[in-house]
């Protein structure tokens, strides 16, 4: 088997959130405990509800933040705060919003150019220009483009130029950040099939990071699914799609729309809220919610278990579906 | 290789868009057309002006405008005490004006985009004591602060633009910094430092150019503030010296022919009132077609 691009051991952030002059200040876990591995052209999808510390991933892949515990590790180097500046070619990101994504007083090309004037300062203006035309049209965008400025484009052609800024430095791992939530149906196949063509050409490693199951099943290699900054279940996308051992899985995956009029409506609604991170108890995090849930429940987090396919359960759901 | 490009329909320039949005204010149209005049005769003053300002006619001292009787094509708005002509005083005090209007904006601005700058990526504690020391300033009245400033400094018409640009400081500062914090948000900048952008280049290169639109308005509405503190200043005798003719120290040195004269002071006092409204009404039209959130769609 192949080492893997990047791998995560036990990536933990958390926040200090200060409640005020006269309160306790509070931490937040945002992301606790995370192990992953990406693989060149292999994807791995990160699945969770608004707020389950998604987004936190991501800046600690990036190298935005720095882990609290916990490591990264690069082509098998571990990562330290003081390699950062090298290491930013390696790994970039695509954000959700590409209105947001792109500064709005430079031109495309300017935009493309930047990574390369920031981090290849020898090389000549020609040869950035080059590169950056030569990306544009990687994405599927045309060279009079070039001089544009990011208002004068639709959702997905931005879209398309934030990959092609993200691709400027030749990564090895790309970040996805819900790169297709923003954009309407006709437009995230479009993206996605961008997305899927490029990772075979360049042989990258996707962080796909979504809530969107369906977008999801198009891309994942693998999945880890996420709740309150912890991995609650793991494994390939076939093992975790056909045989969801977790209930929060299983509730998800029960709460993406078929195209099929004629399928049971079988949806498992979950009841209450997302319980704030601030106060996450000593039992499992999900147990408030869960329509399993016993004493030892209550009281004894469970770990991951299992050996491909790993989940966070006391009472995981067999194959029979019970 | 051929380009594409030349078939393609030409963009609309930013700048044609601006006209466009600025255009729709009739009143902003006006004002621009003023600033014009304004800014000729403060650029020409000398060449357009009848006499040397400073220039005595003793024999026609507080000669009367030439529509009244008594006055003459000579002197078309009139002589002042010392017989000096008034439309080349007033001409001449259209380009003191001007400069100061110039001058104040520039140290005002480049300071206080400066430290809003800072302000907006200092960490916290710094913010804060950056905050607090602008607050104090802009809890003075500005003419009072302006005029202890002068009175340490003492008069004369480059102090009091120090001072003038010192008490209109902190809005630059508080627009600046407001402008950043809401800019630094957004994932541009976050693509910017994953791409590695040192601090400088967030600062100057990514997030400035976006928040220039409110700057830009501030400067031009305080143009005239600083004209109107100015001419303040000239008439409480801190700030240009007589005989310069500036014209807050022309009203001031004529304030006692108001009864006698009316001329002598009405002139300075109108220059004033339509080159102060002139620019605001075009800050007003500038905002309108600069600020994206009164845009309409």
């Amino acid at each position: 088997m192949t080492a893997p691009v990047m791998s995560a051991k036990g990536l933990t952030r958390h926040y200090d959130v200060s409640g005020g002059l006269f309160s306790r200040s509070q931490v937040l876990r945002a992301v606790g405990g995370l192990d992953f591995e990406l693989y060149a052209g292999k994807t791995l999808a990160v699945v969770g509800e608004s707020g389950c510390g998604k987004s936190t991933l991501a800046r600690l892949v990036t190298f935005i933040e720095e882990p609290t515990e916990g490591a990264l590790t690069l082509d098998g180097k571990p990562v330290t705060r003081a390699d950062w500046p090298d290491l930013r070619s390696s790994v970039q990101i695509v954000f959700q919003d590409p209105y947001g994504s792109l500064n709005p007083r430079q031109t495309i090309g300017t935009i493309l150019m930047e990574p390369l004037v920031i981090n290849r300062p020898k090389m000549s203006g020609k040869e950035r220009e080059a590169q950056a035309r030569k990306t544009l049209g990687l994405v599927g965008l045309r060279p009079e483009h070039f001089d544009r400025y990011p208002h004068m484009f639709s959702g997905g052609q931005r879209q398309r130029i934030a990959v092609a800024r993200a691709l400027m430095l030749e990564p090895k791992v790309l970040v996805l950040d819900e790169p297709v939530s923003a954009l309407d149906l006709s437009i995230q196949s479009a993206i996605l099939n961008l997305l899927v063509d490029l990772q075979d050409r360049l042989n990258l490693a996707y962080l796909f990071i979504s809530h969107d199951l369906s977008v999801v099943h198009h891309v994942a290699d693998d999945v880890i699914v996420m709740y309150l900054g912890r991995a609650v279940e793991k494994g390939s996308k076939e093992a975790v799609f056909a045989a969801p051992k977790h209930p929060y899985t299983k509730a998800l995956l029960s709460a993406t729309p078929r195209a099929d009029p004629l399928a049971k409506a079988d949806r498992i609604k979950l009841a209450g809220e997302l319980p704030s991170p601030l106060e996450v108890g000593a039992g499992c995090p999900f147990a408030p919610r869960c329509w399993k849930t016993q004493d030892r429940c209550r009281v004894e987090r469970p770990d991951l278990q299992g050996d491909a396919h790993l989940a966070a359960c006391h009472f995981p759901i067999g194959p029979d579906g019970a | 290789m051929t380009q594409a490009a030349t078939n393609a329909p030409e963009r609309p320039g930013r700048l044609s868009e601006f006209w466009f949005y600025f255009r729709e204010n009739r009143g902003a149209v006006i004002g621009l057309y003023v600033f014009i005049a304004f800014a000729i005769f403060a650029a020409f003053g000398p060449i357009l002006a009848p006499y040397d300002p400073t220039e005595q006619f003793r024999q026609n001292t507080l000669q009367p405008p030439v529509w009244q009787e008594g006055g003459s094509w000579a002197f078309v708005l009139g002589t002042d005490p010392l017989g000096r002509d008034m439309l080349s005083r007033l001409i001449e005090g259209a380009r003191y004006s001007f400069f100061v209007g110039i001058v104040v904006v520039t140290i005002a601005a480049s300071g206080g985009i400066l430290v809003g700058l800072i302000s907006g990526f200092a960490p916290r504690w710094l913010d804060a004591i950056i905050m607090r020391i602008m607050d104090i300033i802009l809890a003075f009245p500005s003419l009072l602060l302006a005029l202890v400033l002068v009175a340490i400094l003492g008069p004369s018409l480059t102090n009091a633009m120090i001072a003038i640009a010192i008490v209109l400081q902190p809005h630059y500062v508080r627009l600046t910094r407001a402008s950043v914090l809401s800019e630094r948000q957004k994932d541009y900048v976050t693509a910017a430092k994953v791409v590695g952008a040192g601090r400088l280049r967030l600062m100057f290169i990514t997030v400035l150019p976006n928040c220039l639109a409110p700057i830009i308005v501030q400067g031009a509405l305080s143009f005239s503030t600083a004209i109107l503190d100015a001419a303040a200043l000239g008439f409480l005798g801190m700030g240009a010296q007589p005989p310069t003719p500036e014209w807050g120290t022309m009203l001031a040195e004529a304030r006692e022919f108001i009864l006698r004269a009316w001329w002598v002071v009405t002139f300075p006092g109108l220059a004033i009132l339509v080159t102060v409204l002139a620019i605001n009404l075009m800050g007003d039209g500038l905002r309108d077609a600069l600020d994206p959130k009164l845009k309409r769609s």
